[in-house]
């Protein structure tokens, strides 16, 4: 069956926006709050226009308290709104981590389903855009640790739209992390109207058989870039996007690691308790044996993340990947 | 500062009314029906830390002497209203319609113990401090945007004062003008720390200031000003004119729960040597002696309605099934995810149990 779908040429700051218009469009439980997010259409403009659109009420222009509108957004979620709530920066959200930790993801729990809290918290995360210090985090993995709440990453225009749209169908609290080196780096076709990328399904961006190379978000361009790069050399790549931080795809990485016997994972987020560590939990479980290599880990170091005049040399980049790859095809 | 927040007092210690604009509004049932609730919840009261010196509950936080406080507030509330209590709100969730069994659940670590009957919007007891304000901003904020007509009522102590989400909350819920009520019971003690070295204010009440919202303090103590002020307050938020801040002063006898010893940290003999003036019933027993209502016969019968209730939702209590391990897992996410359906399913599978 074939459907022809109207699409639009968009960059990823765009499809957040357009789907977060057909968003507030179709459900009029949607509420967006946050700092600038109203007639400023927030600091990157993902909320550009929806103002005018769709009135103060539901594009909501907040005080400058993390904690606070996280809080009044938990209220107003089990109260019967759908709030999808603007953090400026990920490295802002700490406020919010009491707000986020002990209710936003428990309450479910704690009442045994009789309060829910049906909310999105949009951050745009990472560095390499030459932001100011704090501005730059990649902290998903204090998110991930905390059973209640899903964590999502898009690394490109079409996945952005849909997965923010599951997100917030989604009857549970989600973080939605934004790349924001990509938000304008890319352009690609995004159907109009409403669809959806499935919450906990990665994506094979490019296939191989000698090596499997797994990452999301902001990373994702640069994997991508060093898979290529590795054809030279006759190393083919297989590429993951796991777009889902939790709960992670666990199929596809079997998948693929049982094919390949070799894996290499990229986060700009540190090394330890990162990601990257639950991934090798999954292949330990899952592919212990079909291994020819020990999984390498390319990621952001065990440091702060440091003021940009040295962030190039903190985030991974084309040559520490190829590196890793060269490391678990010649052990 | 304080001479601008003086304590409003509808009846004094003596059980006078010395705010005589109140005394047609004052009636007999109005009045036996307060003193009821007291009865009712400081029995309550009692028998909870009885419970749990038997070992029959857990770790419990009593609530005696701010009775006044929870029972005048949570009466001048709607059904339809919200209230966001804290671990020492039970008096209140209780006045307000919360299942007493429920209520000892809660106390017995079990979930079921934080859902409330059916149509009653009782959050589950607030634990970190403070936290509960900025949820009935939220809460509040959303029954406007609905344009019904209902109010939410947060309870705090005077140590929350110091917490970020109390600026943060009020401040929010004073900018979109929620229909909310921060009911503050100014126990004097946070823990062990007392007010002095919790704040430089004298009061609490003038932080309202800040929000540009009323702020208002009252013995809460006597129940009457406390339901009267409470009423007020709910009456504005209902009518668009947004929150209010209510600073009940009150004291609580006991410790902060039952694993807390205040002799470490004040004077119990002073603070008993007190009650005889501060007591809250025996200050409505007053007025009701005074008024020619009290009436020793009704009394006993309040009180054997009181025990009976309270047996028979320990007996439910103590009757009720044995935690069952699969609600752990059933209720992290609408569906489970992979971790969470192996997890269950191992540990199901190890132990014996079905899983549901």
């Amino acid at each position: 069956m074939s459907t022809a779908v109207r699409t639009k040429t968009m960059t990823l700051i765009q499809a957040i926006n357009d789907g977060l218009d057909t968003m507030l469009a179709d459900r009029k439980e949607v509420v967006l709050m946050g700092e600038d997010i109203g007639k400023n259409g927030g600091v990157f403009r993902a909320t550009d226009g929806l103002q005018g659109k769709y009135g103060e009420n539901r594009v909501m222009d907040t005080p400058l308290s993390e904690a606070g509108f996280v809080g009044a957004g938990i209220g107003m979620a089990v109260n019967g709104f759908l709030p999808v709530i603007e953090i400026q920066f990920l490295g802002f959200i700490y406020p919010a981590y009491e707000q986020i930790m002990t209710h936003a993801t428990r309450l479910r729990m704690r009442t045994m389903g009789h309060y829910t809290v049906p909310m999105v918290i949009r951050a745009p995360y990472g560095a390499g855009v030459r932001a100011p210090e704090i501005h730059c985090d990649s902290t998903e993995a204090i998110f991930t640790h905390m059973p209640g709440i899903k964590v999502v990453c898009p690394s490109n225009p079409y996945d952005a739209k849909g997965l923010l749209i599951a997100a917030i169908e989604d009857p549970d609290p989600i973080l939605y992390l934004e790349p924001m080196r990509s938000y304008r780096s890319t352009r690609e076709e995004v159907p109009e109207g409403k669809y959806m990328i499935e919450i906990g399904k990665g994506k094979k961006m490019i296939e191989g058989d000698d090596v499997t190379v797994i990452s999301w978000g902001a990373m994702m361009p640069i994997a991508l870039k060093a898979a290529e790069e590795m054809k030279i050399e006759g190393i083919q790549c297989e590429v993951i996007d796991l777009r889902t931080l939790f709960p992670i795809d666990k199929d596809i990485i079997a998948e693929s690691v049982q094919k390949t016997g070799r894996t290499v994972i990229v986060h700009e987020a540190h090394a330890t308790g990162g990601i990257g560590n639950d991934v090798l939990a999954i292949i330990n479980d899952t592919s212990f044996l079909y291994q020819k290599a020990p999984a390498e880990r390319v990621t952001g170091f065990d440091a702060p993340v440091p003021y940009f005049g040295f962030e190039d040399h903190y985030l991974p980049n084309e040559t520490r990947i190829k590196h890793a790859i060269r490391k678990v095809m010649m052990f | 500062m304080d001479n601008q927040f003086p304590i409003q007092q509808i009846m004094d210690p003596n059980g006078i009314i010395v705010s005589p604009e109140y005394k047609e509004k004052i009636t007999a049932d109005l009045a036996k029906s307060f003193y009821r609730q007291l009865v009712r919840i400081r029995m309550f009261d009692r028998k909870a830390i009885s419970l749990q010196r038997q070992g029959r509950i857990g770790t419990y936080a009593p609530f005696e002497g701010q009775e006044a406080s929870q029972v005048g507030s949570a009466l001048a509330l709607q059904s339809s209203d919200w209230m966001f209590p804290t671990y020492r709100e039970h008096g209140a969730a209780f006045v307000f319609g919360h299942s007493l069994r429920n209520i000892l659940l809660f106390w017995n670590g079990r979930n079921e113990g934080c859902i409330p009957p059916a149509g009653k919007k009782i959050f589950p007891p607030g634990i970190p401090i403070a936290t509960q304000i900025p949820h009935a901003a939220g809460a509040a904020l959303a029954e406007k945007m609905k344009g019904t007509k209902n109010a939410a009522i947060a309870y705090f102590g005077d140590g929350a004062t110091s917490e970020g989400d109390f600026h943060e909350g009020i401040n929010f819920a004073s900018v979109c003008k929620a229909p909310v009520v921060f009911f503050n019971q100014n126990n004097q003690y946070a823990i062990s720390v007392p007010i002095e070295k919790q704040m430089n204010s004298k009061t609490i009440a003038q932080k309202a200031i800040a929000y540009d919202i009323p702020g208002i303090r009252i013995d809460g103590n006597d129940v009457f000003t406390v339901y009267f002020e409470t009423l007020k307050a709910l009456e504005r938020a209902r009518c668009g004119k947004g929150p209010t801040l209510i600073e009940a002063v009150t004291w609580r006898y006991g410790a902060h729960t039952t694993a807390d010893d205040p002799a470490k940290y004040r004077d119990q003999a002073a603070s008993k040597s007190r009650r005889m003036e501060t007591d809250p019933i025996l200050r409505l027993e007053r007025w009701l002696k005074n008024e020619g209502l009290y009436d020793e016969a009704w009394v006993r019968d309040i009180e054997a309605d009181a025990a009976e209730e309270i047996e028979e939702a320990i007996t439910e209590m103590e009757a009720f099934p044995p935690a069952d391990p699969a609600d752990i897992f059933n209720h992290v996410f609408a569906e489970p995810t992979w971790q969470i359906r192996e997890q269950k399913e191992e540990y199901l599978r190890l132990v014996g149990g079905v899983s549901t």
